[in-house]
């Protein structure tokens, strides 16, 4: 089970969150004027990475809030986590934390 | 006495305490302190089992968790029976009940040997080549009989009735393992105030310390120093030690899963204990002390009882006070072998022979042997042993220096121990994820680069000598108290006294000179694995080790090769001539030993499987004799018969009484969301389909809610309360859905709106009255709220009160009548429902659950989300275009809907069905056809979603998503069944009053 720090109320067990899948995925804001190719990009296309991965979690039994996390997708290891709304930080060279 | 085999004197057992137990039906005696393997080895029974496929007469191999052969069943009676629990873990009590497995009729004469005979046949992989043909004999014949034939134990035949707990806990420091390494950790992290748990799998802790009998620790003596150590480490608030505790799994950043047995040890155990705990442990440290395994020697029939690991034979000899045969022959490939050679020969054991496969055996243990009168013979190798339940024999052969082994001689021997050296136990570690590396010297596998935060120590990082051991984890004590955060971790230095056995050992097959077609090498004796069945597994063309695993089931089953992997890889390496590391390892995988299902079920059993939702109507429909179903959590009344009614004729009843006066239903369940903020119609006009701005206060209006894919999610009624206030309900199943969507868009894409969102589904009860006689049963209840057509049309909504308690009053029909949804606060739901049931007596006002719900939607053409549409259904698929807003530029959903997929002309799309025989009623979810006499396979366009027997219209009714189905209204389909086609007609999917002239009253 993994240990999920929520922004807004610290760490937490992963029981306390639901998952939301991946992050920084804006919806257009003017999708009438997207073809049909880009419309499904955004409906249906995601990195899937070996590495470090931007997802979005939720303290579902907790704040309620939605935020975002940066995980290593190999080892589970979790670079950072930000409010949502604000922008991916840079993982440090080490893989281990973030730089701003 | 407790057994001709136990030593007069020494050991860890207490003479003075017998405990009487039983083992396949015999009656028997040992001592407290004895497991059931020493227990049976102190009575000189040495036959505990037979072997997974051959059935092979099988005795105790080791002493601790490692034992691949000695599972036995443990239980008096089945609700508390046990199998495949390993006898060297079980401690005994008075009372205890065990029996051995897979053999039948007896332990001593087991029919199923028979195998033996077919054993040419039965190499690796037999199941994929003998029971090929033909198919149908696979299901009925083969699989039967290979299930009986081949296993492990027997699942108990009742429910256990056992209770099982779970607890979360959280340390600084975990140590894991209690033997040397794991107590000097335990007391040098807990020296700097870290909050340390101690788990060991063993009923008393001190690991290998607890079988030494002449190593000195700081001056005393090994067992000495063990307790003096528990009892500093006992006194520390902050230390908890816990004993039969397996750290079985690790998971994600430092969670490890730990089983605590808590009772099996007791005769009679505190009744508000639990059999076991799960102890789910967050660990900012973890500190591995896991130790060592030894590893047998793989030679010809290696396999008999009476053949054992030789440190196990010390363990039984030292610890527990037990000789394990009279004569022994040691076959080895180290120094430990010697030193159990000493102690057994100290506990008054005849030894024969010590076969050292090295060509120079030498060094302090080896003197010590020969000083000791023990002959010792270099570079020799047993090619074979006999005596059918237990060895009576060893044949030695000279290995020569071209590899060619020479002539033998045979020793008579009870007792034959071998020893292949150790195998670090890096189970959890590369559980964690943590990467492996070979080390050439030791060859073993040893922890390398770390994933979590731990570190490992003593035997388990392939250290051995007792100094530089406990040493070793003083050292990883302190620094995982540091590096948790503690200051002050000292590091300090242990004199032992006691001579190092080195690190030789053996690994692969032995040479045996045998020809290797006719020899059998056991190399997994839990799987029943050969040496044959590797090297023919590899001429078969698997070159990975993963494949050879499945493909021969070696390092499978309760073991998880513990005993054999390594023998494994070594043989494989030598097959194929790569080096040991290029062959790989088999992923190790959690549990480390077997785990109970309790342990995960925990009290999540019986009543306290989920939680039950129940509407604050629920007792009153329980007392009119309600039939509930479950909907999600929730409990719903299904129907309410009266006697002699089955659930046909209530819900016709129900249905007519409806219709024709009124029916009273508990909405209770259904979603309910409040909406409020300056910007609550923007909101409403983004994520429904409809349109909202215009919507007046006081009016409803169903709305219907996309996936950004652009299929339907949920429906339910939107009250608007105020120009910035909406009260939505959605499905029973679809509000937390629903909710969480909304919550998402207003948090990530439109922080800017101002609008809040409160789930109100537990606050507030509704109560259905639906039927023409609806407003005469409300009218006299009502203050403040004028019902009539003119002042109330359909689809608004009134603020007043009912019975005395604020309402929202929806008109609103879910039936086609005239009807209500009566909300009140959900404490006043009983009140106010009986009130009305009161007042409705003189209209003849029945009760009804959602069965009859169901018919008299179905019979309107509503439809419901879940049944009608499955997540590849858009509004246009199935009648729900009119919903949504044209002028709308944008909604969640808006634009999958303009793709060209979704509005293709034969997508599937809602149609009634009528059968033309008007008393058949189709069955839900069978397949539409347009003929019935196409060959199969047929073309199917769809399938029933919903069917019913109307009592309105004395008839069969059912919906159906058919490909293309708007066009073919009017035509004629089939519905094809075991029993021959049903002949239907498509129609339009609305059966009753299809203008709403009913509504309009």
């Amino acid at each position: 089970m993994l240990l999920i720090t929520c922004p807004h109320c610290g760490p937490r067990a992963e029981l306390e969150f639901s998952y939301g899948g991946e992050a920084h995925i804006a919806r257009p804001v003017d999708p009438a004027g997207l073809d049909d190719d880009s419309w499904a990009a955004f409906l249906y296309e995601r990195s899937n990475p070996r590495g470090v991965h931007a997802e979005r979690w939720r303290h579902l039994h907790g704040c309620g809030r939605f935020f975002n996390v940066l995980r290593d997708t190999v080892s589970d290891t979790i670079v950072a986590s930000y409010p949502a709304g604000q922008p991916r930080p840079v993982p440090s060279p080490d893989g281990k934390g973030t730089t701003r | 006495m407790s057994g001709r085999f136990r030593t007069p004197s020494g050991g860890r057992v207490d003479r003075d305490k017998p405990v009487r137990f039983s083992f396949d039906g015999e009656s028997y005696q040992g001592v407290a302190g004895d497991t059931l393997a020493s227990a049976l080895l102190a009575n000189g029974v040495h036959l505990v089992g037979r072997s997974f496929k051959y059935h092979r007469p099988r005795g105790i191999v080791t002493a601790g968790s490692d034992e691949p052969n000695a599972l036995v069943g443990v239980g008096a009676d089945d609700a508390r029976y046990t199998p495949n629990m390993r006898a060297t873990q079980i401690e005994i009590h008075e009372g205890l009940v065990a029996e051995s497995q897979n053999r039948w009729p007896s332990l001593g004469f087991d029919v199923g040997a028979i195998n033996e005979v077919f054993a040419p046949f039965l190499g690796a992989g037999f199941y994929y080549k003998t029971f090929m043909w033909p198919p149908a004999a696979w299901k009925k014949i083969y699989e039967p009989l290979i299930r009986r034939a081949a296993g492990l134990g027997r699942a108990p035949a009742k429910p256990d009735t056992d209770r099982y707990t779970q607890v979360y806990a959280h340390c600084d420091v975990l140590v894991i393992g209690a033997g040397p390494a794991g107590l000097a950790a335990a007391l040098a992290a807990s020296a700097t105030g870290a909050r340390v748990f101690l788990c060991d799998e063993q009923a008393e802790m001190g690991g290998s310390l607890l079988s030494e009998k002449t190593a000195m620790i700081d001056g005393l003596s090994a067992g000495d120093w063990t307790a003096r150590a528990l009892a500093g480490l006992a006194a520390r608030a902050n230390v908890m030690l816990m004993p039969r505790t397996t750290a079985f799994g690790w998971y994600p950043h430092n969670f490890l899963g730990l089983c605590q047995r808590v009772t099996d040890h007791l005769a009679t155990a505190d009744p508000k204990l639990p059999r076991e705990r799960l102890w789910q442990v967050r660990a900012r440290e973890v500190v591995l002390a896991t130790g060592a395994l030894e590893r047998p020697l793989v030679f010809p029939d290696n396999d008999r009882p009476g053949i054992m690991m030789a440190e196990a034979a010390r363990i039984y000899a030292n610890r527990f006070a037990v000789v394990p045969g009279g004569t022994a022959v040691i076959f080895t490939a180290c120094d430990s072998a010697y030193r159990a050679a000493l102690d057994l020969k100290a506990a008054g054991v005849a030894i024969a022979a010590i076969a050292d496969l090295r060509a120079a055996p030498g060094g302090v243990w080896v003197d010590r042997a020969r000083a000791a009168g023990m002959e010792v013979r270099a570079a020799t190798v047993v090619t074979g042993t006999s005596g059918r339940l237990r060895i009576d024999s060893v044949s030695l052969g000279k290995l020569g220096t071209d590899g060619r082994v020479g002539s033998s001689d045979t020793i008579a021997c009870d007792l034959l121990l071998m020893s292949g050296g150790f195998t670090p136990s890096v189970h959890l570690f590369s559980q964690s994820r943590g990467k492996l590396v070979y080390d050439e010297v030791l060859r073993a596998f040893l922890p390398g680069t770390s994933v979590e935060r731990e570190r490992s120590v003593g035997a388990c990082r392939g250290i051995s000598d007792l100094e530089t051991v406990l040493n070793d984890g003083t050292a990883g004590g302190s620094g995982a108290a540091q590096a948790a955060g503690f200051a002050g971790a000292a590091n300090r230095a242990f004199a032992v006294d006691g001579d190092s056995v080195g690190s030789d050992g053996f690994i692969g097959v032995t040479p045996h000179g045998g020809d290797p077609s006719r020899t059998r090498a056991w190399i997994d004796f839990q799987n029943d694995v050969t040496e044959k069945d590797v090297t023919l597994a590899i001429r078969e063309g698997f070159r990975s080790i993963e494949h050879v695993k499945r493909y021969t089931t070696t390092g499978m089953a309760t073991d998880q090769g513990k005993t054999s992997n390594m023998n494994v890889l070594g043989l494989v390496s030598q097959t194929l001539e790569v080096p040991l590391p290029r062959v790989g390892l088999t992923t190790f995988r959690s549990p480390y030993t077997p785990t109970t299902f309790g342990i995960f079920a925990g009290q999540s059993r019986g009543d306290l499987f989920d939680p039950l939702r129940r509407t604050p109507v629920h007792e009153w429909a329980a007392a009119q004799g309600a039939v509930f179903e479950d909907v999600g959590l929730w409990r719903r009344a299904h129907y309410f018969p009266k006697p002699g009614e089955d659930m046909h004729a209530a819900v016709v009843r129900e249905c007519r009484a409806t219709r024709q006066a009124v029916g009273i239903f508990d909405a209770t369940t259904l979603g309910k969301v409040e909406v409020v903020g300056r910007d609550a119609a923007e909101l409403m006009n983004r994520v429904y389909t409809n349109a909202w701005t215009g919507l007046e206060p006081g009016r409803l209006r169903y709305g219907v809610m996309l996936r950004e894919d652009g299929f339907v999610m949920d429906d339910g009624v939107v009250g608007r309360m105020a120009p910035d206030r909406f009260h939505i309900t959605t499905t029973t199943g679809g509000a937390s859905r629903v909710l969480a969507m909304m919550e998402d868009y207003i948090q990530t894409e439109w922080p800017d709106l101002d609008v809040w969102l409160t789930s109100t589904t537990e606050e507030w009860a509704v109560i259905s009255v639906q039927g023409p006689l609806s407003r005469k049963v409300l009218k006299p209840l009502v203050e403040g709220i004028d019902l009539s057509r003119e002042a109330m049309p359909h689809m608004s909504v009134r603020e007043g009160r009912i019975c005395g308690v604020p309402t929202r009053l929806f008109r609103v029909s879910f039936t086609g009548e005239l009807g209500f949804e009566v909300n009140v606060p959900a404490g006043y739901g009983r009140a106010v429902w009986e009130a009305i049931f009161a007042a409705g007596q003189a209209y003849g006002i029945t009760p009804y659950g959602t069965e009859t719900m169901h018919v008299l939607r179905a019979e309107k053409g509503f439809i419901i989300v879940g049944q009608e549409t499955d997540g590849t259904v858009t509004p246009h698929d199935c009648g729900l275009g009119w919903a949504i807003g044209k002028a709308k530029k944008d909604f969640v959903g808006k634009r999958s809907l303009a793709r060209p997929a979704m509005m293709a002309s034969d997508r599937k799309q809602l149609v009634g069905l009528l059968t033309v025989d008007p008393k058949a009623v189709l069955e839900v979810g069978a397949q539409v056809v347009a003929d019935p006499n196409q060959p199969i396979p047929m073309t199917m366009l769809g399938h029933v979603t919903s069917s019913y027997w109307s009592a309105t219209l004395d008839r069969s009714i059912a919906l159906a998503l058919v490909r293309g189905g708007r066009a073919r209204i009017g035509t004629r389909l089939s519905v094809p069944m075991p029993d021959g086609p049903i002949a239907v007609e498509a129609v339009e999917p609305i059966f009753y009053d299809p203008k709403g002239a009913r509504l309009d009253v």
